[in-house]
């Protein structure tokens, strides 16, 4: 029997949100992540590691103990960290625990969660930069394999990425970008020296990540065995499976209760009974495999919603207007040199704050609603854009102090 | 007299003229029974006795009353039942001169209050279901009320000649059975501008920003998408412009969408619903006021924006410009000439300190008390046409 691999990758990511900030606050404080009654950025990380974090990484520490071929990788965002350093010291210990198997790779990408590759090259630059400095200084490894803000990815940045140095970089295994290919192969893309493209297989990551207990699924309840046998009847050639998925999947989006632990302790193991079988991380899987294509991403594909595109983030006008204008201020931001500016206007920057903006309710918008800390869309717009004109005020506060100093 | 609502428990302009009106009204000598549909405390009124149901049934107990504008009309409906039937026993209890209700929503209880009594009626109309429904036909149910109580009324006010057009030839009402009575415009207490609300704003103007506000329910009445676009058009040709939108309503969540397709979602401040001192803050702020309403029988914030020296853009459709002549008009649909009036407006200082000095002197001639004492001779005569 040939070798079979999985490489499985997992995305941790916290926003810091802007808590209700109305026209009358402008000016007035600034301190737009600070937790109030209805926004509480503590509140959800605390629920969330409770749920989710610890949890799931004593089920992966778990795993990694008792199965030697068991390996997997992590994207972790500057925002969480920052989160775990204020508000979770026991979630980083524990995220440190599985880096410090050996055998849990950190992937890089913008510090924070942002598509500052579309608006700002030199300010997504600085921003890899940032996540490569945190994650040296607390986990003390440097990632080689790039993923971008919701896997946002297009030929351009393949090419960012080889010049970047990076080995690889991971995207959505997209059929309209694929055709008849199959995402279980390792690529390349066009323009690149080395660089090679791990492509998710949306399938049996979405089985996992969005069915799972989706009780009016065809396929409901998802056992070990079933799942084992999708695997199986994958084509003996097609020898690398790359199961991509949001961190939250297990206890957050699919529910302890609904037996989600249970079942990748359950399948897990079970797979790995067979000697040709065995997981990677994502820079095994790139050196591991030679490029059976190479793969052109002409318009950016991202691994979000029934379109793959970013359309949740950039779909109306409202998300154009507050990208447009909080990207305006970056010269401004920049020459100001004034760390909290940065830090805040940076924040900003997270593209939590524009996906709350979204309206494209009817198809994939029962996601959105659920993950939106906000009465509506346009009270999000609303305190967002309030948002920049207060950090406008602070830019022209700053130029008044520097010239009178 | 029969209202819905008084400040500050108020949804718009109509709690404002109620109060204003029945308080010169008894410095006039008239002792006033007000009668509100809700629980909502008015404890330091004192000029007149302010009178509510006990609330004996089931029904939620509302801090203020449902929005007159948007409520749920089932729930409007059974506060209205209620507040009929608290009306009859008053009146049996201690019987008034005349009955004075303010629009549909007291209107039955008026009605009912002449047919047990034979009290004469006064149906104030301060804006019909034709006004609140910005050009659509509106509820067929509220136009039954209207048409039946403006018939049954001894007689109607209307706040405008507008308004007074409007019910002869929609409702089939007499003229000569209608009187317009302008409102007037309360001066507001402070004139001082505590800018700390609004210091963003107030930056922007330091930087030569003309500041064009508007206040008023965000509601299809108010003419606002149109206003929108005569903005974008505006700052198209001058990019110098602050817009500020104060209010809430059903609307406003179309009017953020409109203002970013518009590209000018920057250009435009929602500050939601405010009063008080952050209300006047928006007058003393504003250099230019624009009423762009579709149709409204007067507009009472035209007058108040007049008193704070702003200059005015009011539609024709709007009953104030009967009033105020010291401003620039429009039709409500015109977004070009807007747009042209509000370039105007922001490049000549001149022109705006004439009108504002023009529509100054004229609303300083306005009172509530001149209001009022039309009010007094004419319950005068309706008591001597009963007598």
């Amino acid at each position: 029997m040939s070798e079979r691999q999985i490489m499985l990758y997992l995305h941790v990511h916290q926003p810091f949100r802007v808590s209700p900030y109305s026209a009358f606050d402008i000016g007035m404080r600034s301190d737009y992540f600070a937790d109030n009654d209805q926004v509480s950025n503590e509140a959800v990380f605390r629920k969330v590691a409770e749920k989710s974090y610890l949890p799931t990484n004593r089920m992966l520490l778990e795993l990694l103990r008792t199965q030697p071929k068991f390996a997997l990788s992590l994207s972790i965002t500057g925002t969480f960290l920052e989160q775990c350093e204020r508000w979770g010291p026991d979630v980083l210990r524990s995220f440190q625990e599985l880096v410090a198997t050996g055998r849990v790779e950190i992937v890089a990408e913008t510090y924070y969660h942002s598509l500052a590759f579309f608006y700002s090259r030199f300010e997504f630059e600085k921003q890899v930069l940032m996540h490569r400095e945190k994650i040296q200084q607390l986990f003390g490894v440097t990632p080689r394999v790039f993923r971008n803000t919701e896997l946002a990815y297009n030929n351009e940045l393949a090419e960012w990425a080889d010049g970047a140095g990076y080995l690889g970089a991971i995207a959505e295994g997209w059929d309209e970008v694929l055709g008849w290919r199959s995402p279980n192969y390792v690529y390349t893309a066009p323009g690149v020296k080395r660089l090679k493209l791990l492509l998710k297989n949306y399938r049996l990551s979405d089985d996992i990540a969005f069915r799972f207990s989706n009780q009016g699924w065809a396929e409901w309840p998802l056992t070990s065995e079933k799942y084992i046998s999708w695997l199986d009847a994958i084509d003996d050639q097609e020898s690398l499976i790359n199961l991509c998925m949001d961190y939250e999947t297990f206890g957050e989006h699919q529910w302890e209760a609904h037996g989600i632990f249970d079942f990748m302790k359950a399948w897990i193991p079970k797979w790995l009974e067979s000697d040709s079988n065995s997981f990677v991380t994502a820079t095994q899987a790139i050196i591991g495999h030679e490029p059976a294509d190479e793969v052109s991403f002409e318009r950016t594909v991202t691994w979000a919603d029934t379109e793959r595109d970013l359309s949740a983030w950039l779909g109306n006008s409202m998300q154009q207007e507050a990208l447009k204008h909080l990207y305006e201020l970056e010269e401004d931001i920049l020459h100001s040199h004034d760390q909290e500016l940065m830090n805040d206007w940076r924040m900003l920057q997270t593209s939590d704050h524009a996906y709350y903006m979204c309206t494209k309710w009817f198809r994939d918008g029962d996601v959105h609603a659920y993950f939106s800390p906000y009465g509506s869309p346009y009270d999000a717009f609303i305190y967002f854009m309030n948002a920049i004109r207060d950090l406008r005020l602070r830019l022209i506060q700053h130029a008044i102090g520097e010239e009178s100093a | 007299m029969l209202g819905w609502e008084l400040p500050p428990y108020n949804s718009g302009g109509l709690g404002v003229a109620c109060y204003h009106l029945a308080k010169a009204l008894a410095e006039h000598g008239a002792d006033i029974q007000f009668v509100l549909p809700s629980t909502a405390d008015h404890d330091d009124v004192e000029f007149m006795r302010v009178l509510k149901p006990r609330g004996t049934t089931k029904r939620t107990v509302y801090t203020s009353n449902p929005n007159p504008y948007t409520g749920d009309l089932t729930t409007i409906r059974e506060l209205q039942a209620e507040y009929e039937d608290f009306v009859e026993k008053l009146i049996a209890i201690e019987r008034p001169d005349v009955v004075h209700a303010h629009d549909w929503l007291t209107l039955r209880a008026g009605m009912r209050a002449k047919a047990v009594s034979g009290v004469p009626l006064i149906a104030h109309v301060h804006a019909t279901e034709f006004d609140r429904a910005g050009g659509d036909y509106g509820d067929p149910l509220i136009h039954e009320i209207e048409e039946h109580g403006l018939l049954m009324a001894d007689h109607v006010v209307a706040v405008s000649n507008a308004t007074k057009q409007l019910i002869t030839k929609r409702y089939n009402i007499p003229s000569d059975k209608i009187e317009v009575i302008h409102n007037s415009a309360e001066l507001l207490d402070s004139h001082t501008t505590d800018i700390s609300a609004y210091r963003y704003i107030e930056r922007l103007k330091h930087e030569d920003y003309t500041v064009v506000a508007t206040i008023g329910r965000l509601t299809r009445q108010k003419g606002l998408t149109h206003f929108l676009r005569a903005a974008a058009q505006a700052h198209s040709r001058y990019s110098r412009f602050l817009f500020v939108i104060a209010g809430s309503g059903e609307q406003r969540d179309e009017l953020i969408e409109l203002s970013a397709d518009l590209g000018i979602a920057d250009a435009v401040i929602f500050t939601g619903f405010v009063r008080g001192q952050a209300l006047r803050d928006i007058y003393n702020l504003a250099d230019v006021f624009v009423m762009s309403s579709v149709s409204e029988p007067f507009g009472l914030t035209a007058l108040e924006a007049a008193q704070h020296r702003t200059a005015l853009s009011i539609t024709n459709q709007s009953g104030v410009r009967e009033v105020l002549n010291g401003t620039l008009t429009y039709d409500y649909w015109d977004e070009n000439r807007l747009a042209d009036q509000l370039v105007a407006l922001a490049l000549s200082e001149p022109l705006r300190d004439q009108l504002a000095h023009d529509a100054g002197l004229e609303v300083m001639q306005l009172s509530w008390k001149k209001v009022a004492a039309q009010f007094v001779d004419r319950y005068s005569v309706l008591r001597r046409v009963q007598a």
